[in-house]
């Protein structure tokens, strides 16, 4: 399979001489999701927010496609960022906005901002996103304010919205973190479906163990900055787990 | 007063229950304040009889304030509807100068190098009273309604255009953030994250400053910018104190309208 | 069944407003539109003079140049201290009247219609008509001088003040109070004990926001005699003393930013 995104020997440090990121190499194929474990602070949400360049990184590449993100500003960087749908934790939806406008939000990269002013998006686009509620089983809430929706309505959302943009690569930061575990398995559900019929990569940031184990092809294990599991979930050992959390006393 | 001193309350005595927590420094603050007042009663050549005699010429003013007069009733009408002129082309303009000004002086969106000189603009605007900025610009464009416009519009700019700002910079950065994301142009991270967030406010600011500028047309007019304000200054001049008294109801009454209407506005855009 | 077939290809177009709501927001847009363009059209802009006014300023900014130093001790600084006086007795004054009308203006510590619809009309009214009409209006009653000008202040914030206290007032946690009423408190205490100490905070800082306004509009009181550096100021316009003029703008400039500061400091200490 062909590498979609490759990052090489990746650093960021947000004050000098204090590095979070310490030298990350990882090769993102053409499927398969991958789950990012490791304990609070280790770099997860920098390292997934510097591949589109929310944070910058301080040195290394991020090559996707052959574009090299780590360098690029402006109108190049909005262009890479098109192509790459991202889920956060918290949602991040615009509250006042309808369900539907945060939908077409996907497509702001594509429409001028006169028309997104007007609300004037290309039809395609409107039936794809009247298509993506079906997926996410909220046709009936398109009018409705983001604001109204309960955490697991407003994450598919916030997928659908990162779908609209018809990804080339799917990033989701914590996406299941606010969720009930019910929930939170259907969101998983929804992030691997999509990945699998869009033929993308998908990287999640999670902290669920199992959850991980569950859907993930593959994970990657980070302790202090660094990579220390990379591999298929039926190889994450107990000892990998240590390793990559410290102590023991939690696995029992 | 903190919640448990609910519960305390029925213990404490009668006659002494005391409403702040440190009595001795609110009495010591309560004194310096009362000295000082009675000091600057003193610098301001204020004394009893001269309060009395006020009194005496305020009743006699009263009286030929009643009953108020409308038989200059076109003149009045000529002047609310230039003073209505000058609010609205001062709230239009000065709304649409502030939009960009704040989005510039906003530190969350811009970088130093645009937020320090929008912010410098709005600091002056809001430093000099409409009063002095008419004074200038009458001096500048000649007396009339053009000065009492250019004058409000400053206003308006230094008040909207601050208010903008501030509530710019206190909206949600993860909704800024998502739409950044996606890949969106500055102007429509504008129009899809910023606005969404402040657009109920800013309706709030515009009628506010509608309704302001309304009074404060008024006020420019005293010194011969436009509007009602040279009628009302005229009639004072002239003694013709029914006059006065019928020109202030109407602008009270124009002032409440005015209010309704506001209120009617934001219900349109259900905020 | 072949309803849901009648209505699938209707749900495929999206509108981000229903009919009623479209023809609302256009009608507002026109409203607006209208208004500008009547405005535009009958307050005649001569053209030539709003062009020229850059070039008037740049003539009047020369003839500042220099302020006339000098004349701030002489005469400025004595008007400078009379302003303060102005504002700070007039805000003191406003604050003794505009406690029970808040009180009156709160619908839930006065339940009782008529005086609220008394206490609100009694503020709007205060509001409405300017500081500088107030002072026309006691200039009239006490003649010139800085009385007339703090009277006029505190007549003018009365309406401020008692508005924003009676809204805060209002929005006074129900609970806190309930618990008050279930202890047996009276009226008074329920008022010292409940709603005081949860609108202390706002009030304090309705003062602080009202003086520092009112340090700047009793700046200006004084082209109608009212007192301060507005007199002064008058004055030298009068007597087309340009570089006198920049001394008094400067010390209002300077006022203004010293009361920011002033402001921001109690704010952070008392808040
Ligand atoms: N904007 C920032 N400025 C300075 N330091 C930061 C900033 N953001 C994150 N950090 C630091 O970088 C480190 C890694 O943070 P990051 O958010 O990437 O961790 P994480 O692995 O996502 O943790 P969690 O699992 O709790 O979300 C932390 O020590 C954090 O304090
Ligand atoms: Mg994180």
């Amino acid at each position: 399979m062909a590498v979609v995104l490759s990052i090489k020997g990746l650093t960021k440090s947000y004050k000098p001489g204090v590095p979070v990121l310490k030298g990350i190499d990882l090769d993102f194929e053409e499927r398969g999701l991958t789950a990012i474990i490791g304990s609070s602070g280790t770099g997860k949400s920098t390292l997934i927010r510097i591949i589109n360049r929310l944070i910058d990184p301080s040195d290394g590449s991020i090559l996707f496609k052959g574009l090299e993100l780590s360098s690029i500003e402006g109108r190049h960087l909005r262009e890479a960022r098109r192509r790459i749908g991202m889920v956060f934790q918290e949602y991040n939806l615009v509250e006042r906005l309808s369900v539907m406008e945060n939908l077409l939000t996907g497509r702001l990269g594509y429409v001028s901002p006169m028309n997104a002013w007007r609300r004037k998006f290309p039809p395609e686009d409107v039936a794809h996103a009247l298509e993506l509620l079906d997926v996410i089983g909220l046709a009936d809430f398109a009018h409705q304010r983001a604001d109204s929706l309960s955490g697991g309505q407003r994450q598919r959302v916030g997928i659908a919205r990162a779908l609209m943009q018809r990804p080339e690569i799917l990033l989701a930061d914590e996406p299941t973190s606010s969720l009930d575990p019910k929930t939170s398995v259907e969101i998983m559900e929804l992030l691997k479906s999509q990945g699998v019929n869009n033929g993308i990569p998908v990287v999640v940031n999670i902290h669920d163990v199992e959850l991980a184990r569950r859907f993930a092809d593959r994970i990657v294990g980070m302790t202090g900055g660094r990579v220390v599991f990379d591999g298929p979930p039926d190889q994450l050992s107990d000892d990998h787990l240590k390793l990559i959390y410290g102590g023991e006393g939690w696995l029992q | 007063m903190t919640q448990p001193g609910a519960q305390a309350f029925p213990r404490i005595p009668a006659g002494r229950r005391q409403p702040f927590h440190s009595s001795w420094q609110v009495k010591l603050l309560a004194l310096l304040v009362a000295a000082y007042a009675v000091y600057a009663l003193g610098q301001l050549d204020f004394s009893y009889d001269r309060f009395i005699r006020g009194l005496d010429n305020g009743a006699r003013f009263l009286s030929r304030m009643f009953p108020p007069s409308y038989k200059n009733w076109d003149q009045l009408l000529t002047g609310f509807i230039e003073s209505m002129e000058i609010a609205v082309l001062a709230t239009f303009f000065g709304v649409l100068l502030s939009l960009p000004i704040a989005i510039l002086g906003a530190r969350n969106l811009m970088p130093a190098w645009a937020t320090w000189p929008a912010r410098l603009i709005v600091t002056l605007c809001r430093a000099f009273n409409p009063v002095i900025v008419a004074i200038v610009f009458i001096k500048a464009v000649g007396f009339g309604a053009l000065a009492g416009v250019l004058a409000l519009v400053v206003a308006s700019i230094g008040f909207v255009g601050k208010l903008f700002m501030e509530a710019i910079e206190e909206i949600s950065m993860k909704q800024i953030e998502a739409v950044r994301a996606t890949g969106a142009p500055f102007l429509s991270v504008v129009t899809y994250g910023v606005l969404p967030q402040v657009i109920g406010r800013l309706v709030g600011f515009c009628t506010y400053q509608l309704d302001a500028n309304l009074r404060n047309s008024t006020m420019v007019g005293i010194v011969g910018a436009g509007g009602i304000g040279g009628a009302l200054f005229a009639a004072f001049q002239r003694f013709e104190y029914d006059f006065v008294l019928a020109i202030l109801i109407t602008i009270i009454a124009v002032v409440l309208l005015g209010e309704f209407a506001s209120n009617y506005v934001k219900r349109i855009f259900h905020v | 069944m072949s309803e849901s077939v009648a209505l699938a290809p209707m749900s495929k177009v999206w509108q981000r407003h229903t009919l009623r709501q479209k023809m609302a927001r256009t009608a507002l847009w026109l409203v607006i539109a209208i208004a500008v363009m009547l405005s535009l059209r009958s307050i005649n802009v001569i053209w030539e003079f709003l062009w020229d006014a850059p070039e008037q300023m740049m003539d009047m900014g020369r003839r500042m140049w220099p302020p006339d130093m000098a004349y701030y001790p002489k005469t400025v600084h004595a008007a400078l201290m009379e302003t303060f006086h102005i504002a700070t007795l007039g805000t003191l004054f406003s604050m003794v009247f505009a406690l029970p009308l808040s009180i009156l203006a709160a619908h839930n510590i006065t339940p009782h219609k008529g005086l609220n619809l008394f206490a609100k009309t009694m503020l709007v009214s205060s509001r409405s008509v300017n500081s500088l009409v107030w002072a026309l209006l006691f200039v009239a009653v006490f003649g010139p001088g800085p009385l007339a000008g703090a009277v006029a202040i505190a007549f003018r914030s009365i309406g401020f003040v008692g508005k924003l206290l009676g809204e805060a007032l209002e929005e006074v946690h129900f609970g806190a109070i309930e618990a008050l009423k279930a202890a047996g408190a009276t009226q008074t205490s329920q008022i010292l004990y409940g709603y005081w100490p949860a609108v202390k905070p706002a009030f304090w800082s309705i003062m602080l926001l009202r003086w520092d306004i009112n340090i700047r509009e009793s700046s200006v009181l004084g082209l109608v005699g009212a007192g301060g550096l507005g007199m002064v100021m008058n004055a030298a316009i009068d007597t087309f003393q340009w570089n006198r003029v920049a001394v008094i703008l400067l010390t209002i400039f300077a006022v203004v930013v010293i009361g920011e500061v002033v402001v921001t400091f109690f704010r952070r200490r008392l808040i």
